[in-house]
Order: C-alpha cells, then sequence, then structure tokens
C-alpha cells in the first residue's frame, strides 16, 4: 500500500500556494493533516499528480476571536480546537463533535478545515457545520469567497471547492444566550464514524419554549442534513416528553438512508430518530441545569 | 538424586517473559526488519474478478519501468506449478488444483496472477499499475446459500455441484430417537466471514547461495516443517537444501499463517532464479483479500429431549463455506466433533457439507470451527430450558458427563480418526464455580426486578468442550553447549506465546538447572529436522512432553559425566548454579563448560575417558495417544438497549480448565487473548462480498477489531483436570477464550428480549441484527 | 528495504530532522512515508507497520511530542521537527516504569502492537493522571491490540499512571 508518484511541492506563502493550484487544477491535491488523504493515497485511490503542502503557510494555524464569533483557519489542528477552554465556551458544539472523531492520534494532525474539505457524509464535523450555520470561506488564483455551509457539501467526498481552490477557514458565530448544543452519534466502536449522528443547536426561551432549532443529521444521505420538518414541529413549543418522541418519529419519517455494510437503511432510519431524542433530552438537560 | 538446597519448581511459577525486553524496546526482529543486502523487492498482482477465464496478460508496460527487474506469471513459473494438497482430507473430498500462481482460471478476488520484483516496493506497486489483464468474467458464488441453489454457477468448470466433501457421522440410532422423543425444537443458525488479522501481515524472504545450494526462507509461517517440506516437493528439492526460519519475533498467527499459500512459494522460486535475495512483505489489503478466513456456516439443528430436560437425540445439518480452493478439511471436521459438548447425548447425528464459493479459501482461524458447533449445541440448551419452564443451567447440569466419567467415549470420531473420547474434566464443577462468580442467583434475581422497570437485562451461559495437543507428533532437543550453555531447540514457532520462558521453564525443572543457564530456541529447520507446527492449541501438550523427557534424559547424561570425572557416585551428586558438584563438599565439583569440554570437544586423539559419552545432547519426539480435551464454560449478564441494539456487557466471567499449567500468567494471557478473539467474532467481525464476489470489507474502516473499550474486564475461574495423555498433565489454553462467546452473548442477548420474544440466529451480534429481530418478534406479535 | 532508486528520476526531497535526539539529515523519495524513513532509512525498526492506513496504531510516534501515525504522515513533514520513537524510552538496558510496568502485567505476546501502545500512552501520561480503568481503557482504544486482550496493558497504566507514581517520579526526576 504505497502511493503512487507525485511531485511534492511546499509553498511558503498563500500565493504560491494557490498559483500551484490554480496550474495544476485536477491533478493537485491540498495536503494539510493528511488523516483523510494519506489513506487513499496508500491504497491508491487517489493518485494525484502533484502534492501541495500547505502545512508551512504562515498564519494559518491558530483559532482567532472575530467580530461575531469564531474564525478556524486551514491549519487549525482538531486537537487544538477540541482542547481550547475558550471555544467550548463560545461554541460547545465543536468539542462535542470532535471527541467523538476517531482518536487523539488522528486529530494532533487532523485539520478541521480538511475534515470539511473532505466531505465524508458520516463524518461529525460535517453535520456540526450545519448545525452551526457556518460560512466558509475558500480561495483561489481568482479570489476567494465565501460559501454558506448549506452550498458547501455538495454529496459524499464532494464540496463546493473547485479544483484550483483551498478552504481557507471556516466561521462559526456565537451561540446567543439561551442556547444549548448536543453531539449525539451511535458508532460500531469508539472512535468509528457513526453510523449516523445528529448536532442539535437549540434556542430555549425563559418559558421553555424553542426560539430556534437546527438539527443536522449525518449518515443518511450523501451529505449532512437539516432537519427541516422536525424543526418546524419543535419549534415554539416546550421540549416535553411527548414533543421529543414526536420529533424521533418526524425525523425517522424526513430522512431517506440507503443500507450498506455496516447498517442496513431502515436501521439508520430508526437510528436517526433515536439520536433526535437524545439530542433534545440532552438540550433539556442542559437548559434545566442553568437555569438552576 | 535429589538436590538438598530446595528448588523452587519452575513449572506452574508465573515467571516474567524473556522475550519482553526486547519487544518493550523495539529490538524486536519481525520479518520486515531483517535486512538482507541486494534484496529485491515483490509485489503481487491479483484477480480483480471472483470467477473469469484469464484471456491474456500484458506485462510489456509494466516490464519497461525502470527499477522493474521482472515480471513473471504461471507460465513462467511451469516447474513448480503443483497443486498444493490439503492439510486435512477426506476420502470423498471432491478436491481442486489450488496452484501457486493461477493460470489460465481465477475463483476468487484476490487470487494471485502475477508478479513483479522491482528494486522497491513503491516501484513494484507502479509497475502492478501497468499490467494490463483481459478477463472473461463468469457468474460468481459469494454465499453458501447461492452455493447450493440448484442452478447456482459451478465455482469449479465441469463440477456437477458446489459441494466439497458430504460426510456425516451417528451414534446411536438419531432417527428412532427424534420420531420417539417426548419434545423437538429446531432452529437454523448462521455464522459470517471473518479473518484472523494478526497485526503483522504475512510476508516470505528468499536467499539462494549457489555456493552451497541452499536456500534460506523467513517465513512467518506457523508451521516452518509443514513449509519447508512443501517447498521441497514443489520445487523437487532435498529438504536438506532448504532452510526455512520463522523469525524470532512473529506478530501473531491464529491459524491463518499455519496454512501454506502460493506466494510463499513464488519468492523463494524467483530468488533461485533471478540469482538475487526477493523480499515479500503482504500489506493490509492484500490480507484482506488473500489471507485465509473462516467461521461461515449454516447450521440447522434439531434436538430431541424429555419433560427433564434430558437431551436423547441431537441432529446438526451445517453447510461450511470452503471458498475457491479446499485449503484443508480441519476446521469443519472439528465442528462436526465439537457438537455435542460437555453432554451425554446417546444419539447423534452431525452432518457436513461442504461448499465451495468465490472467495478466498477458509482455514483454521483461532477457534477453528469449534464456536460455531457450540453456537449450535447451546444455543438449543437454551431453546430446551425455555420451552420447559426449567433454568437454562439446571438443563446443563442435568446433562453433563460426570467427573469419575473418564476416559468417556462420546461415540463419534475425531479428525485423526480415533474415537472421539475426553480424556478428563469437572463439568459440574466448571459451571458451579462460574455461576458462583457471576452471582447468577442474584442476577436473576436482578433480572426479573429491572424487567419491572422496562430494562431489557439478559443472561447468557455456554459450555464447550476443546480437542486439544494433537499429535501426530512433536519435538525438542536440548544441547549442552560447548560455552556451558543448556540450549533447548524447539520444532516449533512461536507467534507471541511465550515459547523462551515457558519452554526453559520445563527443562529447568526436568534437569535440576536454573533457568538462567538454559536458552531456548525455535523456528528452524536446519536446527532440528522433524515438527508440525503452532497451531490448534497443541505445543504444551506436545512439545512440553518432548522438552520433558529430553531433559530428564540429558539430567542423567550430565550426572553420569560427572560421577565419572569426580570420580563420585550420581547419588551423591548436585546441581549449584552452573556446576554439578559432590553434595557434601561444593568445592569439589565441575562446571557445565568444563563438562562440555570434555564430552563434547575431547582431547585431540586421546581415548575419551571409560563411561564418559561422547557428545552431550538428547532428543525427544512425543506422540501424543490421542488429542486432550481443555474445557470451560462462560457466563455473561448484560443489558441490550432496544432502540439501538446496543448490547453493553456488565459482566462477564470465563470458567477455564486445561489441566495442569506451566506459568499461570501466560495461560491467563492466553484465555483473555482469546476472549478478545470472542467479543469480535460475537459483535463486530463480519466480512461481506457482494453478489459479484467483490469483497465490501477491504480495510479497517469496514471490519471492526475491538479495541480495550469493545472487551470487556472479566473475571476468571479455574479449574485444573490434568490429562492422563501427557507426563505434565497438560492441555491446551490458545482457544478457550475464544469458543463460547458467541454462544454465550447470543443466549444473553435472547434472554434479555424474551419480553419482546425476539429470536437471535445470526452471528455477529450486531446492533442491526438485533433490532431486526426485535422488529421481526414485534411485527409477529401484530400479525403482520 | 530497498536504497534510494537511483535507476529512476523519482522526486527526492531533503529531510532535516532529529529522532530521538539525534539530528538526521536524509534525502528520500518525496512519497516515503515518516514511517518508513525510520525504519528503512534509520533502521530504527521498532514503529512496525500494520495497516498503512491510521487505524491499527502499531506506527504511532511522537512528532513534536503529540503522538500521530507515522503511516499517515510523509518523511518530509518532519523536516524542521522532532521525532520520538519506542527505542528512546529506556535507560540502556534500563526499561522505563511504564515498560517495566509492561512486563510486570503481561501486557505483551507477540510484540508488535507494543511500540504503538508505549507511545500512545506515553504522550497521554505526560498530558496527566490515569485514575481508572475506564480512563485507561480510553487511553488504549487508539490502538489495536490482536494477543493479550488487553487486560495487562489495563492494569500496567493504571498502575503506573496514578498520581502518587506520577509524583513519585516527578519527584526523582528533579
Amino acid at each position: 500500500m504505497k502511493p503512487a508518484r507525485f511531485t511534492y511541492h511546499a509553498p511558503r506563502d498563500l500565493g504560491e500556494a494557490l498559483q500551484l493550484l490554480a496550474d495544476h487544477g485536477d491533478e493537485a491535491k491540498v495536503l494539510a493533516g493528511g488523516q483523510s488523504l494519506l489513506p487513499l493515497l496508500n491504497f491508491r485511490m487517489a493518485s494525484p499528480e502533484h502534492l501541495v503542502d500547505i502545512n508551512r503557510l504562515p498564519d494559518l494555524s491558530a483559532p482567532r476571536r472575530n467580530a461575531d464569533g469564531w474564525t478556524i483557519p486551514a491549519l487549525a489542528r482538531q486537537r487544538e480546537v477540541e482542547t481550547s477552554a475558550e471555544l467550548a465556551a463560545d461554541v460547545p458544539l465543536l468539542e462535542q463533535a470532535l471527541v467523538q472523531v476517531a482518536h487523539p492520534q488522528i486529530r494532533n494532525r487532523g485539520t478541521v478545515c480538511g475534515s470539511l474539505a473532505h466531505g465524508d457524509a458520516a463524518a461529525e464535523l460535517p453535520a456540526a457545520m450545519l448545525a452551526l450555520g457556518a460560512t466558509m470561506r475558500v480561495a483561489g488564483r481568482r479570489g476567494e469567497r465565501e460559501v454558506p455551509v448549506e452550498d458547501f457539501f455538495q454529496f459524499h467526498l464532494t464540496t463546493a471547492i473547485e479544483p484550483d481552490e483551498l478552504l481557507l477557514e471556516v466561521r462559526v458565530d456565537d451561540l446567543p444566550a439561551g442556547t444549548h448544543t448536543s453531539f449525539q452519534e451511535f458508532a460500531t466502536r469508539r472512535g468509528d464514524f457513526g453510523i449516523a449522528g445528529v448536532a442539535a443547536v437549540v434556542g430555549l426561551a425563559a418559558s421553555g419554549a424553542v426560539t430556534s432549532c437546527r438539527l443536522a443529521v449525518s449518515g443518511v444521505a450523501p451529505t449532512p442534513v437539516r432537519l427541516t420538518e422536525t424543526e418546524q414541529l419543535i419549534v415554539g413549543n416546550v421540549l416535553e416528553p411527548a414533543l421529543i418522541d414526536a420529533a424521533g418519529s418526524a425525523t425517522q419519517d424526513e430522512v431517506s438512508p440507503t443500507g450498506d455494510v455496516h447498517a442496513d437503511a431502515a436501521y439508520r432510519r430508526q437510528l436517526a430518530g433515536t439520536l433526535t431524542k437524545r439530542a433534545l433530552r440532552e438540550v433539556t438537560t442542559k437548559a434545566s441545569l442553568t437555569h438552576v | 538424586m535429589s538436590d538438598t538446597k530446595t528448588r523452587t519448581p519452575m513449572i506452574g511459577a508465573s515467571v516474567r517473559r524473556r522475550e519482553d525486553h526486547r519487544l518493550l524496546t523495539g529490538t524486536g526482529r519481525y520479518l520486515d526488519d531483517i535486512e538482507v543486502l541486494g534484496a529485491a523487492e515483490a509485489a503481487f498482482l491479483r484477480s480483480a474478478h471472483a470467477s473469469a477465464q484469464i484471456v491474456s496478460i500484458d506485462t510489456a508496460a509494466a516490464v519497461q519501468l525502470p527499477g522493474v527487474i521482472g515480471v513473471y506469471t504461471a507460465a513462467d513459473l511451469a516447474p513448480m506449478q503443483k497443486a498444493i494438497p490439503p492439510k486435512v482430507v477426506h476420502p470423498d473430498l471432491r478436491d481442486v488444483p489450488r496452484l501457486p500462481l493461477a493460470d489460465d482460471a481465477v475463483h476468487f478476488v484476490g487470487e494471485p496472477i502475477a508478479v513483479v520484483v522491482a528494486t522497491s516496493r513503491h516501484i513494484a506497486e507502479d509497475a502492478l499499475d501497468l499490467i494490463d489483464v483481459e478477463y472473461e468474467v463468469r457468474p460468481a458464488v459469494s454465499s453458501i446459500e447461492a452455493a447450493l441453489r440448484p442452478d447456482a454457477p459451478r465455482v469449479h468448470e465441469g463440477a456437477k455441484d458446489n459441494i466439497s466433501v458430504h460426510v456425516v457421522q451417528r451414534s446411536g440410532d438419531p432417527d428412532a430417537a427424534l420420531a420417539d422423543a417426548p419434545h423437538r425444537l429446531t432452529e437454523r443458525f448462521s455464522v459470517s466471514r471473518g479473518g484472523g488479522h494478526s497485526m503483522e501481515t504475512r510476508g516470505t524472504v528468499a536467499q539462494f547461495d549457489e555456493n552451497t545450494g541452499q536456500l534460506t526462507v523467513w517465513d512467518g509461517t506457523q508451521s516452518p516443517h509443514y513449509a519447508r517440506n512443501m517447498l521441497a516437493y514443489l520445487y523437487g528439492m532435498s529438504e536438506d537444501d532448504i532452510r526455512l526460519i520463522a523469525p524470532a519475533d512473529v506478530g501473531g498467527g491464529f491459524g491463518p499463517k499455519a496454512q501454506f499459500y502460493g506466494e510463499e512459494a513464488v519468492i523463494p522460486w524467483l530468488a533461485m532464479h533471478l540469482g538475487r535475495p526477493v523480499r515479500w512483505i503482504e500489506d493490509r489489503r492484500e490480507n484482506f483479500v488473500a489471507t485465509m478466513m473462516e467461521r461461515e456456516q449454516v447450521h440447522e439443528v434439531e434436538i430431541g429431549f424429555d419433560d427433564a430436560g434430558k437431551i436423547l437425540v441431537v441432529k446438526d445439518v451445517f453447510a461450511h463455506d470452503q471458498g475457491a480452493y479446499c485449503a484443508g478439511l480441519q476446521v469443519p471436521m472439528i465442528t462436526l466433533s465439537t457438537l455435542p459438548g460437555q453432554y451425554r447425548i446417546p444419539n447423534i447425528h452431525t452432518e457436513l457439507r461442504g461448499c465451495y464459493t468465490n472467495m478466498v479459501p477458509t482455514s483454521s482461524v483461532r477457534g477453528a470451527g469449534r464456536p460455531q458447533a457450540v453456537l449450535a449445541m447451546e444455543r438449543m440448551v437454551d431453546r430446551v430450558a425455555e420451552h420447559l419452564g426449567l433454568d437454562p443451567a439446571e438443563v446443563r447440569t442435568r446433562n453433563f458427563i460426570q467427573a469419575d466419567e473418564f476416559p468417556y467415549k462420546v461415540g463419534l470420531t475425531f479428525r485423526d480418526g480415533s474415537p472421539l473420547t475426553y480424556d478428563s474434566g469437572d463439568f459440574p464443577l466448571l459451571l458451579q464455580r462460574v455461576l458462583d462468580k457471576i452471582g447468577y442467583k442474584e442476577a436473576r434475581e436482578e433480572q426479573a426486578v429491572l424487567r419491572q422497570q422496562g430494562k431489557y437485562r439478559g443472561i447468557g451461559i455456554a459450555t464447550y468442550i476443546e480437542g486439544c495437543g494433537l499429535g501426530p507428533y512433536e519435538g525438542a532437543k536440548i544441547r549442552l553447549t560447548n560455552s556451558g550453555e543448556l540450549l533447548v531447540t524447539l520444532a516449533a514457532a512461536q507467534q507471541g506465546q511465550g515459547y523462551e520462558t515457558v519452554y526453559a521453564q520445563i527443562a529447568s525443572d526436568a534437569i535440576g538447572v536454573d533457568m538462567e543457564h538454559i536458552r531456548v530456541a525455535g523456528g528452524d529447520t536446519a536446527r532440528i529436522p522433524f515438527g508440525q507446527g503452532t497451531f490448534a492449541s497443541r505445543i504444551t501438550a506436545t512439545a512440553g512432553p518432548a522438552v520433558l523427557e529430553a531433559g530428564q534424559a540429558m539430567r542423567e547424561r550430565l550426572l553420569t559425566v560427572a560421577s565419572v570425572l569426580l570420580e563420585a557416585d550420581d547419588a551423591d551428586l548436585e546441581f549449584v548454579a552452573d556446576r554439578i558438584c559432590v553434595r557434601s563438599d561444593h568445592e569439589h565439583g565441575i562446571s557445565l563448560r568444563e563438562i562440555a569440554q570434555v564430552s563434547n570437544i575431547g582431547k585431540h586423539g586421546i581415548t575419551m575417558k571409560p563411561g564418559v559419552p561422547a557428545g552431550l545432547e538428547t532428543v525427544s519426539y512425543f506422540s501424543p495417544e490421542r488429542a486432550a480435551y481443555a474445557s470451560g464454560a462462560h457466563a455473561a449478564i448484560v443489558d441490550v438497549d432496544p432502540e439501538t441494539g446496543e448490547v453493553d456487557i456488565v459482566s462477564y466471567v470465563i470458567g477455564h480448565d486445561c489441566g495442569s499449567v506451566i506459568n499461570p500468567m501466560l495461560v491467563d494471557g492466553q484465555v483473555l487473548g482469546g476472549f478478545a478473539h470472542g467479543i469480535g467474532n460475537a459483535l463486530y467481525e463480519e466480512c461481506f462480498y457482494d453478489e459479484a464476489g467483490q469483497p465490501q470489507t477491504t480495510s479497517y474502516l469496514d471490519y471492526s477489531l475491538p479495541s480495550a473499550v469493545e472487551v470487556p474486564p472479566v473475571e476468571l475461574e479455574h479449574v485444573h483436570s490434568p490429562s492422563p495423555l501427557n507426563p505434565l498433565g497438560v492441555k491446551g489454553a490458545g482457544e478457550g477464550g475464544t469458543i463460547p462467546p458467541p454462544a454465550t452473548l447470543a443466549n444473553a442477548i435472547e434472554d434479555a428480549l424474551r419480553p419482546l420474544g425476539a429470536r437471535i440466529t445470526e452471528v455477529p451480534l450486531t446492533p442491526p441484527r438485533i433490532v431486526g429481530a426485535i422488529n421481526r418478534a414485534l411485527s409477529a406479535d401484530r400479525g403482520d | 528495504m530497498s536504497d534510494l532508486a537511483t535507476t529512476t528520476d523519482e522526486q527526492t526531497v531533503t529531510v532535516v530532522t532529529t529522532v530521538n535526539d539525534v539530528k538526521y539529515v536524509e534525502t528520500v523519495e518525496s512519497r516515503l512515508s515518516l514511517a518508513e524513513l525510520l525504519r528503512s532509512r534509520l533502521r530504527l525498526t521498532g514503529t512496525h507497520l500494520g495497516c498503512e492506513q491510521g487505524v491499527c496504531g502499531a506506527c504511532t510516534v511522537l512528532v513534536d511530542g503529540a503522538a500521530v501515525r507515522s503511516c499517515l504522515m510523509l518523511a518530509v513533514q518532519v523536516d524542521g521537527r522532532s521525532v520520538e520513537t519506542v527505542e528512546n524510552l529506556a535507560s540502556g538496558d534500563q526499561l522505563n516504569p511504564l515498560q517495566e510496568a509492561f512486563s510486570k502485567h503481561h501486557a505483551v505476546q507477540c510484540g508488535f502492537c507494543t511500540s504503538g501502545f508505549l507511545m500512545s500512552a506515553t504522550a497521554r501520561l505526560r498530558e496527566g493522571p490515569i485514575n481508572s480503568d475506564d480512563e485507561a481503557r480510553e487511553c488504549l482504544s487508539g490502538n489495536i491490540c490482536r494477543c493479550t486482550g488487553y487486560a495487562g496493558m489495563v492494569r500496567a497504566l493504571v498502575e503506573v499512571g496514578s498520581e502518587e507514581a506520577q509524583s513519585e517520579r516527578a519527584l526523582s526526576d528533579e
């Protein structure tokens, strides 16, 4: 399982990197954390002629505050984001999702943006970003552009990034007061991709009524998807047990999964419903704790 | 002849392993660590189709690639392309030739069809991409069910069907007993394919010395002599010209490495004919498709019993997935003879149909056919209990063979052709200890309470016997080296079992010398001429007695030499450190080194002193009269989440009887290590092939090996029923942990879901399967 | 293991790295992995390749103190970085407390996975104590063993990872 040959490039600044991508387009792949790319190379499922290693690009490692929230640049390692107390305070969903991603040995190298750019339909971070309403910033020789998360994931392993572009950073806004999050996943083993996963970002009024609800599910479609019908069922109501059960059923009705070696479609459908219920229950538990 | 200073016996002591130091410091030497200067690297082109005619193989572009030394197909290897015989056969076996490299037809995805030799593995793989193969694809068969359909495509051209062998074993009159039985139950059980997945893959490194005519092969095999003999046969060479060495460190075996594969014949051949050493280290992707697997079987079981739950008759008709070739019949034959287990069953019918399929061949993987038989029997015992409203432990107890009934003739024939006879054991005691340890009575009470609360808690039990310590023989040599060290040479190769430690323990007690003066080596056909291999939990019970006997003989010889040289009586001598001295005067003694000087080396041209034997080496080959039987009982308490099918193992107890124990710590290690395989087999590991025979699980993203989070903590209970079949009283310990977990957990899960009426019949017991079983039961309730 | 493919025109890169406190300057094929650099070029064969897809963990080493899969890094990616492998744990012949505990608790059988476990555990223990079996199993979950069933490893980690054991070692390091 040795990779095919490639020409390795280690650009020192963003302009150089983007020029390389412009020159080689389809025949180039970006190397950041490499935790998704290297296995593909080793299996020869990908044989790009050029590898553009962006690890030497300056100023792309540290997550930073912006006016409305956080900017996570291309080289921010998953482990760094996971263990940042500030990020956990402002956007807890990220840490909740990240601890489910593989194992620390992978997260030490893997980048948040890398996982998003890879776009695996079963991955945790894409679903989390969808629930957060994140904004991706994509850069190419022609310039930079913003892509809302709703337009970013197009198919399993396919995103809005063009061959001559790279994902420069992702922006997540601070959560409004009274917002609680949960990431629920069921995986075969500790650290595996979830058979399905639900990321929930739920705003609750003092009365307990849901003011906002974003539910993103992974593992039931070629991209993470919003459970818009389930969300509509919930918004404006209090998350009592009966409503939570109804939300679970609504999720089952809303999704159209397919089966694979890990699970059949019927199981995935049922699981998505169960995970929605668990996410909503966790949200209500957190809400009750903060109101004590 | 006893030593006045009381020696602490080494046998029975939990001595720390000598192997540990190098393995912990990264200084072990595994196959890929061996550096052979000037070696070229090989890579195999493997069939992309499950069933096809090879129309042409165009290697022109591959040969041209800079760095490629050559590209070879079956045609280039013609002189050695003979069929590799199956390891275990049957007179009725319809065998088909398995060639080292497939020539005009391929029968499974992954079958090797060509090989590239290059200056690096990277370049060899580059060259593989340039080889153009034209296939005429044929329909494939990728399950037992598909293989048995009357209109199924034939795996092998011209065959009348896909059956490899049909074997029936009977005792008593099962048909009459079934007809007359007051109660009868039937069920169908299935177990999926899975692999051994040692952390080190396979590999072969070969070097030929033209000057000496000697071929040296390093190979991660579990059976060096078997592999060496196979090479001698395929090449038409004398076995003395082939030295096959299993490296001192091999990263796990578990059965797949005990077989002989085409690659192992191709690589040394290339080394001989290229005049340059050649290395092939299998990668994990190859391991997934081309290393032998096991486990897929479908059982139709019928059991007849009376009102008291006494088993009157059991009939098990099962189909076994052979894969594309028959690598050996040992696995299904073991299933046949494992079925009756610990019970006295007067009428038995076990029937095997081996099926060819277009998948990689199957052969032994830890457990080797026993888990499937245990699943079939133990699930039915639980169903008997359910039917009669009796406790499952009570039903077992009523049917056990008792401790005073040994040797016990089961009524069937074992794979070696002898009457299946259990040597020793105490089944009632074993189960009782396990039930006490898990708190069975309290667990049932707690289960009732939890059920009231709507929780799904279950308790499962499974018992088993394990044939081990198989013949025909195993051997050991002990030699006093010229430096005064005692060298024990085993034919057997190890893959983590701790032979360097365990056999030094036995030799230490046999000779009466401290372990520090003893060294153990093995796995090298040049150092000892005959051997069988490490598989089927056999080495302790065969090599152990051989070392004991050779050690006792060595002790006598050493004392003989010392008595002559010291002019003292044998009875007045004792071993002290590395010397033999007169008991009453330790100054009057002789070192082992000095003894070697006299006996091994001698004085040039000078007559040996009368009474002193020349050359201090002893050898012993131990042939057991028949297989020994280890036994065990497992119990588990589980909670099942009916929404997700998740199984939480609350408590697990293993009861284990492998007779006498040489190193208790190492035995526990084998049991617990085997248990991890059992958990994998029971809950996680499954290989899928699609209808075209394309493997769907080809990486660790798809195939789940249990980690420390998935393997639950276990409590161990030990019973010791020494075997009368060897002087050490030992049996085997390598597979006991693996054999019953699927049955134990299947019983526990069905017990947990009894309020819902879910029936558990398919292994592995994955969450989707459990939820499926629940949904089927619920819809049956609703009359859907 | 092959030497540099001199007969081909494959791209090579220069890697300047410190491995176990020794500086190396090596010219390697650009597609060579870190694991291969360590094993073939530097002959540090204690790091093993079990799957080449980052799952089994047998290849785990420390890069700038962080546990990583050396099969999923290119050799060139440790240019300017420091690497620590299993060969660095013992002092001469003296096993360190983690290695000693592994032997004492029979946490080693075939040994192929052992170096990966030792490096993963070393990184984890530098972050803080391990106070329970569950924490030990969590730490171990990123590596696969097919021989031991993990029980011995759990005992070893709990022993060396306890607060007392850690503070004793800190005192003796002073």
